[in-house]
């Protein structure tokens, strides 16, 4: 039942306006993919597009070796689940469930055994005669998933289904849709601009940026190796510290940089860059305090989040750059400290923003 | 707790301030709402002489009388089928075209403005216009159908005098719908669309639920409006031909204006009252029992 999903020079315009100029992935059957960016990026286009809801300008879309390009939504075996629930208002739960099979003429018993499953699955027994308007958001987005799970769809699609709760719900719906995957074994495709959901969700993650892909990969490799500065700084929180550094001679055959304030690094990333003006990029964990560290500031602000510390330490320059302190230590605003970058952890991005990792990393 | 305390004794003020916010309001009010209404309520147990302005009180005589008048019971029966011809008329048609011009672009505000333009006009200028589409021999349409003259027919010319009516005041109902239906949230579509939803249960399943509340305000509205029927029928046919277009605004009108009888006419006055509320409640029974079912 489940689908593959292939988009083959996929475009997107509206009039002279360009939103995505070409954009070609291959998604395996059952795989779950995040399309993760930030607003305007053009996600929730391409997943409009791939539900039939938008127009295609260019390209193709397969889904199961089958051209659906020109199909209408109803027409693809697709499910979506929308940001603001899009629940039928004067329908009960179980006539909202019931809905789309009953549009296509399943029979009643089968209507039934399907609601009454998917109901038991997702906890909404009790809901079943309830109208939208009598649910919290968080069981408004249950039902909208049980939905979807009764039409036993080729695909799943998910619009920024958590944005609209709070966090404590985003973390539990997270994790029920992340039990849903496992059980239903579905290709599903979620589109969000939190970070979070894509990192605990998507097998392969998908960060695009201005309607192009920034780079596909699994989660952790996302974070670790980010393709381009862009992916460096979007994924992780907080985000990525990014410092600005000329280049200089190096005999080990690696990258050697100076940074503003005169300190020299001498990274593990090998030396095939042209470039001359770089930026090494370091995540707050892998900048230390270090007595001699090369970089130097005060102390602007500490976040206590109880398992890690987080020292907003401000350069001389202006730069605020952000490190993991030991949560005992005594830190105060004010204090001088120094930081030392584990080179293990430094990136380094060329003049066209591409990301050249340290070879131990 | 001080400043409160404070805050309190610094807001206290007498009585009558309040009662002086309220007067203007309450004075229109009474004064010229609830005192005409009383007024009236008893002017139709009355036999009033306009001229010396004596009355004299007669029970329930001129309700009897009333209900023995040819001409009030004919008034009567073309007002309530006047109505129940305009008001589905009006809500059906402003359904309908809502629907066609709900949509983006300007040549549907083009046309969204013209079927609303005919509202703004006064019942004298829409008469003066369909009396020279609707007069016999130089009419516009007798121009077309020579011998075709409904006004003067008894049988078309209420049913002729409703379709300018719906002609004159389809542009509401029009504008009131499509509020409502841009208020539909566009994912709710999105939703049915992937639900393999078919235009037919799309609209009644989905369009249809969230207009009931503005379809039913606008039939409670133009039933009110139309069961009080007057400058059309004055003025296209002044009730004839033999009474077939006369209405109870217009017999009431009549019996004071005409007969000076202000008994008789506050008493049809009170026979109108009691329709409109009665109108009003079968509606809302309808609707009761439909949200029931």
């Amino acid at each position: 039942m489940t689908a593959s999903i292939e988009f083959a020079g996929v475009a997107k315009r509206f009039g002279a306006v360009e939103i995505i100029p070409d954009f070609s992935l291959q998604i395996a059957a059952g795989e779950f993919i995040v399309l993760l960016g930030p607003s305007g990026c053009g996600k929730s286009t391409l997943l409009r597009m791939l539900a039939g809801l938008e127009s295609v300008s260019g390209g193709r879309i397969v889904l199961g070796g089958n051209d659906v390009t020109a199909l209408p939504p109803g027409k693809r075996g697709l499910a979506m689940v929308f940001q603001q629930y899009a629940l039928y208002p004067h329908m009960s739960v179980f006539d909202n469930m019931a809905f789309g099979l009953r549009n296509i003429g399943v029979a009643a018993a089968e209507v039934q055994r399907r609601v009454t499953a998917a109901a038991q699955m997702l906890e909404l027994d009790a809901l079943l005669p309830r109208l939208p308007g009598q649910l919290s958001g968080g069981q408004r987005q249950r039902v909208a998933i049980g939905r979807a799970v009764v039409k036993e769809p080729k695909a799943f699609l998910f619009d920024e289904p958590l944005s609209n709760l709070d966090a404590k719900l985003r973390a539990r719906t997270r994790i029920e849709i992340a039990r849903l995957h496992k059980r239903l074994g579905s290709t599903m495709v979620f589109v969000t601009h939190d970070q979070v959901e894509a990192m605990t969700l998507a097998d392969r993650i998908v960060v695009m940026n201005g309607g192009r892909i920034e780079q596909v990969g699994q989660p952790m490799e996302i974070y670790q190796r980010p393709r381009t500065k862009f992916v460096a700084g979007f994924v992780g929180s907080p985000a990525m510290n990014f410092l600005p550094a000329e280049r200089v001679a190096d005999a080990q055959g690696y990258v050697a940089v100076r940074l503003g304030n005169g300190a020299v690094l001498h990274t593990q990333v090998r030396a095939s860059i042209e470039s001359r003006e770089l930026c090494i990029g370091v995540r707050p964990e892998g900048l230390k305090l270090a007595e001699g560290g090369a970089i130097t500031g005060t102390v602007e602000l500490i976040e206590r989040l109880g398992e890690r510390s987080l020292a907003h330490v401000g350069l001389g320059d202006g730069t605020v750059v952000v490190a993991e302190v030991p949560v005992q230590r005594p830190l105060a605003i004010g204090d001088v400290v120094n930081l030392q970058p584990e080179l293990g952890h430094l990136h380094v991005f060329d003049a066209a923003g591409l990301a050249h990792h340290a070879q131990a990393a | 707790m001080s400043s409160a305390t404070f805050n309190r004794s610094a807001m206290a003020a007498p009585a009558w301030v309040g009662w002086a916010f309220v007067a203007p309001f309450l004075l229109c009010y009474l004064g010229l709402l609830a005192a005409p209404v009383l007024e009236g309520f008893w002017l139709s147990f009355n036999a009033v002489d306009l001229l010396t302005g004596r009355g004299q009180f007669v029970g329930l005589a001129n309700f009897i009388d009333l209900v023995k008048d040819e001409i009030f019971l004919r008034s009567a029966a073309n007002t309530v089928l006047f109505a129940a011809i305009c008001t589905p008329a009006l809500v059906g048609l402003g359904l309908a075209l809502a629907l066609v011009l709900n949509r983006p672009g300007k040549l549907g505000a083009w046309l969204r403005g013209t079927f609303f333009a005919s509202n703004v006009l006064s019942v004298t200028v829409v008469t003066l216009i369909w009396r020279l589409v609707l007069l016999p021999d130089r009419g516009l349409l007798s121009q077309a159908l020579p011998g075709f003259a409904p006004l003067t027919d008894e049988s078309l010319a209420l049913p002729f005098i409703a379709l300018v009516t719906v002609w004159w005041g389809i542009g509401l109902p029009m504008t009131l719908i499509l509020a409502a239906l841009q208020q539909v949230p566009k994912d709710l579509y999105e939703a049915a669309a992937l639900d393999n939803t078919s235009r037919w249960r799309s609209f009644r399943f989905i369009t249809l639920p969230a207009l009931r509340r503005t379809l039913i305000l606008v039939a409670i509205v133009q039933l009110l409006g139309q069961l009080q029927v007057f400058g059309q029928a004055q003025l296209l046919t002044n009730g004839g031909p033999n009474n077939s277009t006369r209405t109870m605004v217009m017999f009431i009108y009549e019996a004071l204006f005409d007969q000076w009888a202000l008994g008789y006419s506050a008493a049809a006055a009170q026979l109108l009252f009691v329709l409109l509320v009665l109108g009003v409640s079968v509606q809302r029974w309808a609707e009761k029992r439909e949200e029931a079912a």
